[in-house]
């Protein structure tokens, strides 16, 4: 259903900007060069054709053990043509961060905010990047799959010389 | 204003500035901006939700919602699940509707499994029922909610009491009332109970009752419309950027419903319209769910006309349990029965985004497989964390009693929200 959006983003960008792209259980994804992440999205929602105008879902994956290592994932939709297509681009693990696409769609600020919170992407240009679900004195970011399911880290003020818990890595 | 009360300019009360006389006719009251917490214990704010305000008198100047109170690391756990022990957390996402989460959840995983289109059809009916339901009681307790911080008191108690008919049935039929885990991988786990369609025609009778004394209650008070007419206006633009569904978004004028545009389960066979606002406030919003109640218990009278009698799980050992019976009887059942409980159902590898017509609007599931009996990210969209964003952008300018129903009708909830 969303064929036309690969068909036109093969049209529009080059192979090193779109890498990759394909289609399984009826959803239409494709690949982004990380560099050209804002470009392909916002050419997407002002591209006539594609129309993908309404923010759905922004999140991140972490594939451990992959280079890349961190995957950030971007949902839309057109509302008039009733299409959807997903967007990914690979973010290595020294440095994941990629531009922020919050001047698009404002909706995507609590999402890039929560992906940060979680997963510890940044997301450049973003206008508060800080943690919205985990409290601003939690050390870490839980989501990524080499962070321990289990242990504590109690909200204490940690002063020089108190015996504390270790805080996670 | 009374005819004898005196003019404006006759009486003045000027607070340290020298005579009244010296200040210019329209010079309001001197202020400065103070900050002020609002929650995240606060009788209004019903969802554990702190907001950081800036306020100028009574105005709002700027406003920092802070969300995560309620966060319990859904995706944490269910990474550490299999498949079938996620139902209970999504029992806690939308705790107030949580069937539909069940269902949002079961759809996901059946189109990873490519078995989406061979559930069978009674349990599809099924799902569209207690779904239905579910939807019923969510909007129920966002409009007594409301009301009751608006300080109409009876409106809750009517409310609620038609919730807890609905909620009763449910525990009838999952054995809880309101944690229910009843939906399984293809299909649901219990059929329903014999008299469950007698019973819920009973309650739908006196459920519109409720609803229509509470129209009469609400919709023409005075009381009620100078809170809600033309505050917290969303545009359609804003819906679409803010990526708001459901209810808000409809209220906008985004006639965008999943269960029209995208049609799952068996909702392309039921007649049922889609109601949207025109102006975006908060009564469009309270407006928009009277209606979609009225609309949901269209849905069930059809769903219960037309339910079809059959198998209410899918008979394939790869997802379902086997019966009882044969699992104490034959060597093949009880090492299936084993390996399902133990090593969890085999999704094969791959990623899905499925999405539902949650209380609250889009409810998506983003999972990927890594082909284990466990989810490599079991992702969930919540529609209110979209919802409770665009607060940021409505609240100011409004008045700090202009918060409580604005807040009541986006209807943030926690479990979902903070996940």
């Amino acid at each position: 259903m969303a064929k036309i959006v690969l068909d036109r983003l093969a049209e529009q960008f080059v192979a090193g900007e779109i890498t990759e792209t394909g289609s399984q259980h009826g959803n239409e994804w494709a690949r982004v060069n990380p560099a050209h992440w804002r470009g392909v999205a916002q050419f997407l929602r002002d591209d006539p054709v594609t129309a993908l105008n309404m923010f759905i879902d922004l999140t991140c994956v972490d594939r451990l053990g992959r280079t890349p290592r961190f995957d950030v994932v971007l949902h839309l939709y057109s509302v008039d043509k009733k299409h959807r297509v997903r967007l990914l681009a690979g973010l290595p693990e020294d440095d994941p961060s990629v531009d922020s696409v919050v001047g698009l769609w404002p909706g995507a600020n609590w999402f890039e905010r929560e992906a940060f919170d979680l997963y510890g992407v940044r997301f450049l240009d973003h206008p508060d990047l800080r943690r919205i679900l985990m409290y601003p004195e939690f050390v870490g970011h839980p989501l990524r799959k080499d962070f321990p399911k289990e242990g504590r880290q109690p909200l204490l003020r940690r002063f020089p010389g108190s015996v504390d818990e270790e805080p996670a890595p | 204003m009374n005819d004898h009360a005196p003019s404006p300019t006759s009486r003045r009360v000027v607070m340290g500035f020298g005579d009244a006389a010296n200040l210019p006719e329209d010079d309001e009251l001197p202020t400065e901006s103070m900050p002020l917490n609002m929650g995240p214990s606060h009788p209004a704010m019903h969802g554990t939700v702190r907001m950081v305000l800036e306020v100028e008198g009574e105005k709002v100047r700027t406003v920092d919602v802070q969300i995560g109170f309620l966060h319990r690391c859904f995706e944490k756990e269910a990474e550490n699940a299999t498949w079938t022990q996620i139902f209970p957390y999504t029992d806690r996402l939308n705790y107030v509707s949580p069937m539909l989460c069940n269902v949002g959840y079961a759809l996901a995983v059946e189109k990873l499994l490519d078995i989406d289109d061979k559930i069978p059809e009674r349990a599809q009916f099924i799902r569209v029922i207690v779904g239905e339901i579910s939807r019923l009681t969510d909007h129920l307790t966002c409009l007594a909610a409301s009301a009751m911080e608006l300080a109409a008191f009876t409106v809750f108690f009517y409310l609620m009491k038609a919730r807890e008919w609905l909620w009763e049935l449910l525990e009838e039929v999952s054995g809880a009332r309101l944690t229910h885990s009843y939906v399984r991988i293809g299909g649901v786990v219990a059929d329903l109970t014999d008299d469950f369609c007698p019973k819920l025609r009973d309650i739908l009778g006196r459920c519109r009752a409720a609803i229509a004394d509470v129209d009469k209650m609400l919709t023409s008070n005075r009381i009620f419309r100078d809170r809600m007419d033309g505050i917290g206006i969303i545009t359609r633009d804003d819906a679409i950027g803010w990526g708001l569904t459901g209810p808000v978004g409809r209220s906008a004028g985004l006639a965008y419903d999943v269960r029209k545009d995208h049609p799952y389960l068996v909702y392309d066979r039921f007649d049922f319209d889609v109601p949207v606002g025109s102006v975006g406030d908060n009564f469009d919003r309270y407006a928009v769910r009277l209606e979609e109640m009225r609309q949901s218990m269209r849905i069930l009278e059809q769903a219960m006309d037309r339910l079809p009698a059959g198998p209410i799980l899918l008979d394939d050992a790869r997802v379902a349990l086997p019966p009882k019976r044969e699992v104490y009887n034959t060597i093949e059942s009880m090492i299936a029965h084993f390996k399902l409980i133990m090593d969890g159902i085999v999704v094969p590898p791959g990623e899905i985004y499925s999405f539902t017509e949650g209380g609250n609007g889009e409810l998506g599931f983003y999972i990927v497989s890594d082909g284990t009996g466990r989810p490599w990210k079991c992702r969930v969209r919540p529609p209110c964390f979209a919802n409770t964003a665009v607060l940021n952008k409505i609240l100011p300018g409004l008045f700090i009693a202009d918060i409580v129903p604005t807040f009541g009708m986006i209807n943030m909830i926690g479990g979902e929200c903070d996940r």
